[in-house]
């Protein structure tokens, strides 16, 4: 004896929202079941493992079917078979495009393809993600990345309407689709302690600072690509230390200003010349795609690491870099400060998010 | 040519890639009415084509526009080869036919394919002009209305009610023609429905005429059914309750209409058949079962040569119950209205009414329920334009059926039905109805509109008790019962128990609430051929209507229960066995009286198992107190002594189990004409009794906050509120061993039933507190070792504050809240949407979908959140429009084309573009009314017949996949339907014939669907004043948007 079908449809399609999370973290129907028993939804209404199991093989059958809604969200809304309140559309497009932090952090900045594909279940079995739930999160980025790569216009609002996603969510693609396309290098040892909120903390000011829809949104150029110009224009930053007396001059305002204020003091005062060639260094060389690709690292590696090893604080840095921006404003010889504004803006917030164990 | 259809192809959207080398499609659409056929232009490599058609002009008889539907088929043009069909969409036109339903079909309708089921939509209009016809021997019935309704429906009244209509037509099935074999499975499937639909089109027409020539304008309680009968043909039947009704004027309708079942009056029919002697068979406890009709062949009958007939014992199943003598005023009287009520019924051949619920003061007394059996073995159908064979079978049952309610001393039959259950060439046809005395003053044209002839005709008694009272004579009773005074009136005589097909009349007393009892029962059988089958079925019969009576009645006992309602008993035939299925809603009628308990007994006195007999006693006993309990059964006893009743009050409930024993020994004091009466015992006396009382003690109760119930209305709650879910769900289970016994089966079933309930409370908990109505269990054999069971019922929230209070009013305060919200959310958004863009609304409205969706639909639906979350998520829509370029297009040449459309789109594009989906939200119900809303226009029936077959039943999710996905079609098709008649809900929704075939080997499955119901605009009941004053001014269109729910 043995059920050889059974099924339940309503008029209103019934969707449990814990049914829905297991499915997407992609449990199997007898894990799943599993979990349910163990999260006591048994003691309501007297259930019995049979009805459990009918249940979620009747709720994963309808999430099946709604995938390929769920592929171009805006179908959701305007198909027919299935009559599904709008806060429940909202509820359903949001978790299937929600991802884990620690899966995109092992994707991020790599190459959307086959190849990254199929290395899904050496990353499944890193971050404890079901392979099942990797394939869908990878999907989703390649599916969001394909839709907004060929359009104009901003990108965080391009991918919001497009997917119907919240303010929040829609950032972090736009974060994930930004790092995708520069293919920002950021599985090195040196970056594994940052986060993926980092990241796309980062992201969105690289977006909205360097790229060409920046400046104005109306170009036909999207926001996906940094802005050739402004890259272009970075290389006359050198003269900051290119030019000894200017360098001096710098050097001397940062520390008149930072005198007293801080205790690691003598710290700064030795290492400012390094450390402005760093970051200047970085400006320079960013018209090569190579040396893009390793913005993040090259911030580390010239910023971050020597002003850890002397064991600068977190304020000091603010204070340090505030006035490291800010004085250079005051040097005569120094024209162009559009530009040094434009990228320490996004510099300065860049490390500030970035520097912490 | 007294009729014009007009259809116009606007456009498509979501269709499928059918040139797999551009991913795209070059659809054009073809436009079939009768034998005349239009196509559009392609349109070339596009997955959301504009059409945007010319208007296609079909010049018929009005004869042809009630039999065919309009046929939209979808194509992929190819050059080289053969185009390439999409999918198709069949538009039933009857609502366009009278005046009062909708005025225009237009919405995007689901492009259905037999085999791939849903591939993308189609936005459609479709109007009709008809002409007046000056034919007085036309063969059309346009403009007779049908409802599936069991009650005089909302928003009409009945001036009168004629009687019963039938109809069957038969054809050959043309899956089982020769050419099916040369044919693909998807043409065959096609010509299949295509065929269904034009049958049924044809029957509603000849009801339609037999309406108009009786001199009604409706049916009420249409129930249609198809018997696919394989290699003999197809049948379409269909019964219904002719009635003629006027519109309530819409000012007037909130006065009579406040409440579910509105004011009603249905009259007449006749009743002279020959009264039977039955056989008395007296059983041990209340079944008295009536064998009027001893096994008989009749293979003699010339008529019938060819075929083998079998005519089955059938029981009447009432209380007991013994009659007349009893009401001392009321008894002349009673006579009078008998002889008056029985003229006005002779009129008619049959006395039967279809419908299930009444108005109050035309149901008098209800005798019980009568039902017939016959079993018939199938012969090919020679001539499908004399169907005579099957119309003669019925004509058998429905004589029988009338004989049966004249021995009760009824002469109308109420809540009547029909149904079949084929196996192979064997064939049950069933009828089953509750006997009925009805009010004279119903029967008689004139007398019903207006109280004015009421007062010369005393009310015979209470009303809410006097459908109680036992229509038969005491002194003659048609079989022995138990009979005591009426625990209201005092006057007169009642059952201790009835059984009853319709719905608990609502001026009905109750203690307590309802709940679904069922009775389930396996038999095997050998497998046989022929004559040999039949005989065996149909001696099988009478044996299982037997326990399953006798198991509603422990069950009944068990709740504390003396009453059922809505009894449905299925009997359906296998290949190796019997299921039959009862079910009905338990109910404590405070009039009748209280319900003894059950006795266990051994077979003999002393015996060993003495102590075992009285542990399961003990367990009965508390079953009974802790469903006592549950169902908050108190019967009011200060009541009876408030009558002042001249019998003496018996104090039958200080212990539980000797009620009614008791209390009739007092009686009979009185009455002596009552035998001694014993308590209700089973006898244990082998282990099968033992298996069948634990088998009782199965049943768990309902969870907390749940109740369920298989009527309209469920007894003991009527506050409820806006929560709605409508859902079907079929279970089929495999038999895997074959040495099954008849308990082993009946345990299975069981099991089967209690997991299917369990499963619905679990699924709906988020719902509590909740109440599973009309709750509609169908079971087959589809195969061999196959059990289906498919349910149907609506899952409804209700105010656990306010159970107790027995009010018809509707909830005010939530209406209000509602009212409320509603106010909030268009001022949000209008500034929302009028800043983020006024152009795109429109635009978007104008891609034609004419489905409306006002904002009023969310709120009920879903609550206020939901209404917030739709702006939000419309509003992303919206913008996300503006932004593809092509995905709209401006159809003002669309307005321009329908003027009579105007009204309503403007209405609908204001509302859209206050947010909420593009989708209309249509709510089904498979009952009559939608809580906390009227129902202010029917338009029309909705009838739909689909196939779906599949050669890849893995790839589809095998067969639970594979159905999941075709009943979620079928119920958006339903919803497309409804919406492109301008509707927001369906009533009194079922699912027909769910039959489902398949061969996991050929890695095939098959399945055929039939859903019918009520199309209707409903409106939230806060609403009806001020949507009231603008229907009144005769706006057809517009007044129904604004409001719509």
């Amino acid at each position: 004896m043995s059920v050889e079908l059974d099924v339940f449809v309503g008029n209103t399609t019934i969707m449990d929202e814990e049914v829905y999370q297991l499915w997407l973290d992609g449990y199997t129907v007898n894990d799943a079941v599993k979990v349910r028993m163990e999260g006591g939804v048994m003691d309501e209404c007297e259930a019995s493992k049979d009805v459990l199991l009918s249940d979620t093989m009747d709720q994963y059958r309808t999430f099946q079917m709604c995938e390929r809604l769920l592929h171009s969200p805006a179908k959701l809304a305007n198909q027919l078979l299935f009559q599904i309140p709008p806060h429940r559309q909202i509820m359903l497009i949001e978790r299937y495009y929600a991802f884990d932090d620690t899966f995109v952090r092992e994707v991020l900045g790599k190459k959307l393809s086959k190849g990254t594909k199929k290395d899904l279940d050496d990353i499944s079995a890193k971050t404890s993600v079901t392979l099942k739930s990797c394939r869908r999160q990878f999907d989703n980025f390649k599916r969001v990345f394909k839709v907004v790569e060929e359009l104009k216009g901003p990108l965080v609002e391009n991918i919001r309407q497009h997917f119907l996603l919240s303010d929040k969510l829609a950032r972090d693609y736009a974060a994930i689709v930004f790092f995708a396309n520069n293919r920002f290098e950021t599985g090195k040892r040196k970056l594994q302690y940052l986060s993926f909120q980092d990241f796309a903390f980062c992201a969105g000011q690289l977006i909205s600072n360097w790229t060409v829809g920046a400046v104005d949104n109306m170009v036909e150029d999207m926001d996906v690509d940094l802005d050739k110009e402004f890259l272009q224009e970075l290389k006359e930053l050198k003269i900051l230390i290119t030019d000894k007396d200017l360098l001096d001059q710098h050097k001397s305002l940062v520390c008149t200003a930072l005198r007293g204020k801080t205790k690691v003091f003598i710290e700064m005062e030795g290492s400012f010349k390094n450390l402005s060639r760093g970051l200047i260094n970085i400006a320079a060389k960013l018209t090569n795609t190579k040396d893009v690709r390793d913005f993040f690292i090259d911030l580390v590696e010239k910023f971050i690491e020597p002003c850890r090893s002397d064991r600068w604080s977190a304020a000091d840095m603010k204070l340090y870099l505030t006035h490291y921006t800010n004085s250079a404003h005051i040097l005569d010889t120094f024209k162009h400060q559009v530009v040094w504004d434009r990228y320490m803006g996004v510099v300065k917030s860049c490390i500030f998010k970035m520097y912490h164990d | 040519m007294p009729g014009k259809l007009k259809a116009k192809i606007v456009a498509g959207r979501h269709l499928p890639v059918m040139d797999r080398a551009s991913d795209l499609t070059d659809a054009f659409v073809e436009v079939k009415f009768g034998n005349t056929t239009f196509k559009t232009d392609v349109c070339p490599k596009s997955l959301n084509p504009q059409w945007n058609s010319e208007w296609f002009k079909f010049e018929v008889d009005d004869e042809d526009l009630q039999d065919e539907p309009l046929q939209i088929t979808v194509l992929d043009h190819d050059t080289y080869s053969a185009n390439d069909a999409i999918g198709k969409v069949y538009i039933d036109i009857d609502p366009l036919l009278y005046s009062e339903a909708a005025s225009v079909i237009s919405g995007w309708f689901p492009i259905y394919d037999t085999i791939h089921g849903i591939r993308g939509e189609i936005n459609v209009i479709v109007k009709v002009e008809l002409f007046n016809d000056l034919n007085r021997f036309r063969q059309s019935s346009c403009g007779v209305k049908f409802f599936c309704t069991t009650c005089i429906p909302q928003c009409y009244r009945a001036t009168l009610v004629h009687g019963f209509v039938e109809e069957l037509v038969v054809n050959e099935d043309p899956e089982y023609q020769w050419i099916d074999r040369i044919r693909t499975p998807r043409a065959s499937n096609e010509a299949r429905q295509r065929l269904i639909s034009l049958m049924s089109g044809e029957l509603q027409r000849k009801i339609g005429l037999k309406v108009l020539e009786m001199g009604g304008n409706a049916v009420v309680g249409y129930l249609q059914c198809f018997d696919l009968e394989g290699e003999s043909g197809l049948v379409v039947r269909a019964i219904g309750t002719a009635c003629t009704l006027d519109k309530l004027s819409s000012g007037s309708a909130p006065n009579t209409n406040t409440h579910m079942h509105p004011n009603t009056a249905p009259a007449s029919n006749a009743c002279n058949s020959p009264s039977k002697d039955g056989k008395e068979s007296p059983l041990a406890h209340g079944c008295r079962s009536t064998h009027n009709s001893p096994v008989h062949s009749v293979c003699s009958s010339q008529r019938l040569s060819q075929n083998f007939s079998v005519s089955v014992p059938t029981l009447i199943f009432t209380g007991m119950g013994s009659g007349g003598s009893a009401g001392k005023e009321a008894g002349p009287l009673r006579t009078l209205l008998r002889q008056q009520t029985q003229t006005a019924l002779e009129q008619r051949e049959f006395p039967f009414f279809t419908l299930t619920s009444f108005p109050p003061g035309f149901l008098l007394h209800v005798g019980g329920v009568v039902s017939a059996r016959s079993v018939k073995l199938l012969d090919r159908i020679h001539n499908p334009d004399e169907p005579e064979t099957r119309d003669a079978w019925w004509e058998e049952i429905r004589q029988e059926i009338k004989s049966h309610a004249r021995a009760l001393g009824c002469h109308a039959v109420v809540g009547y039905s029909e149904s079949t259950s084929i196996c192979e060439e064997v064939c049950i046809l069933s009828a089953s109805g509750t006997a009925a005395i009805l009010n004279p003053r119903y029967m008689r044209e004139g007398c019903l509109d207006i109280g004015c002839t009421d007062h010369r005709f005393e009310e015979p008694s209470p009303p809410n008790c006097g459908f109680c009272h036992i229509p038969y004579d005491e002194l003659n009773m048609p079989f022995p019962a138990q009979l005591t005074y009426c625990y209201h009136c005092r006057r007169q005589k009642v059952p201790d128990v009835l059984f009853t097909t319709i719905d608990l009349p609502s001026e009905a007393a109750v203690a307590g609430k309802g709940c679904l009892i069922q009775a389930r029962l396996c038999r095997l059988k050998k497998k046989a051929q022929g004559e040999a089958n039949a005989t065996a079925i149909s001696n099988l019969l009478p044996f299982m209507e037997y326990e399953l009576h006798t198991q509603l009645m422990n069950k009944l006992k068990l709740r504390s229960m003396n009453a059922l309602f809505g009894l449905h008993i299925q009997i359906s035939v296998g290949e190796n066995m019997l299921l039959g299925l009862a079910s009905a809603t338990g109910v404590y009628l405070t009039a009748l009286p209280a319900p003894g308990g059950i006795q266990i007994a051994g077979k003999t006195p002393g015996d060993l198992s003495s102590e075992h007999i009285s542990s399961i006693q003990k367990r009965i006993n508390d079953t009974i107190a802790v469903n006592k309990e549950l169902y908050q059964i108190n019967p009011p006893e200060l009541a009876e002594e408030g009558v002042g009743s001249p019998i003496p009050e018996p104090r039958h409930r200080s212990r539980l189990f000797r009620s009614h024993s008791e209390s009739s020994d007092e009686l009979s004091e009185l009455d002596l004409s009552h035998g001694k009466k014993d308590a209700f015992v089973l006898e244990i006396d082998d282990t099968d009794a033992v298996e069948d009382i634990h088998s009782l003690l199965i049943d768990a109760p309902p969870p907390t906050g749940f109740y369920s119930c298989n009527t309209e209305n469920m007894p003991g709650i009527s506050n409820w509120t806006s929560g709605v879910q409508m859902f079907t769900s079929v279970r089929v289970l495999r038999l895997s061993n074959a040495n099954l016994t008849n308990q082993g089966l009946n345990k299975i079933f069981t099991d089967l039933c209690e997991n299917l309930l369990k499963s619905f409370y679990f699924k709906l908990r988020s719902m509590i507190p909740c109440c599973l109505c009309h709750l509609n269990f169908t079971v087959a054999v589809p195969e061999e070792e196959l059990i289906q069971v498919t349910v149907t019922a609506v899952a409804m929230t209700y105010d656990k504050e306010q159970t107790q209070e027995k009010t018809a009013e509707k909830p005010v305060n939530k209406g209000s809240l509602e009212a409320e919200e509603q106010l909030q959310f268009p001022l949000e958004l209008c500034a929302d949407s009028s800043s983020s863009n006024i152009q795109t609304a429109s635009k978007i409205s104008g891609v034609g979908e004419s489905t409306n969706m006002s904002p009023r639909a969310a709120s009920v639906d879903y609550g206020s959140f939901a209404d917030r979350c739709s702006t939000w998520l419309e509003l992303l829509r919206l913008k996300a429009h503006t932004i593809r370029r092509g995905s709209v297009k401006t159809i003002s040449s669309l307005e321009r084309c329908s003027p009579l459309q105007e009204g309503r789109s403007r209405s609908l594009r204001s509302s859209r573009s206050f947010g909420g989906s593009s989708v209309t939200v249509v709510k089904m119900t498979p009952l009559s009314f939608l809580p906390g809303t009227r129902i202010i226009k029917y338009l029309g029936i909705i009838n739909m017949f689909f196939i779906r077959e599949t050669t890849s039943l893995r790839e589809e999710g095998g067969v639970s996949g594979f159905l999941h996905s075709f009943i979620a079609e079928v119920f958006a098709m339903v919803r497309a339907h409804v919406a492109a008649l301008g509707g927001n809900a369906v009533v009194s929704y079922s699912m027909k014939e769910c039959v489902f075939m398949e061969n996991p080997n050929k890695n095939q499955a098959q399945c055929l669907i039939n859903v019918s119901g009520d199309a209707v605009i409903c409106i939230s009941e806060t609403d009806q004043e001020s949507s009231a004053s603008t229907a009144n001014t005769g706006q057809t269109g517009g007044s129904e948007t604004d409001g719509a729910t």
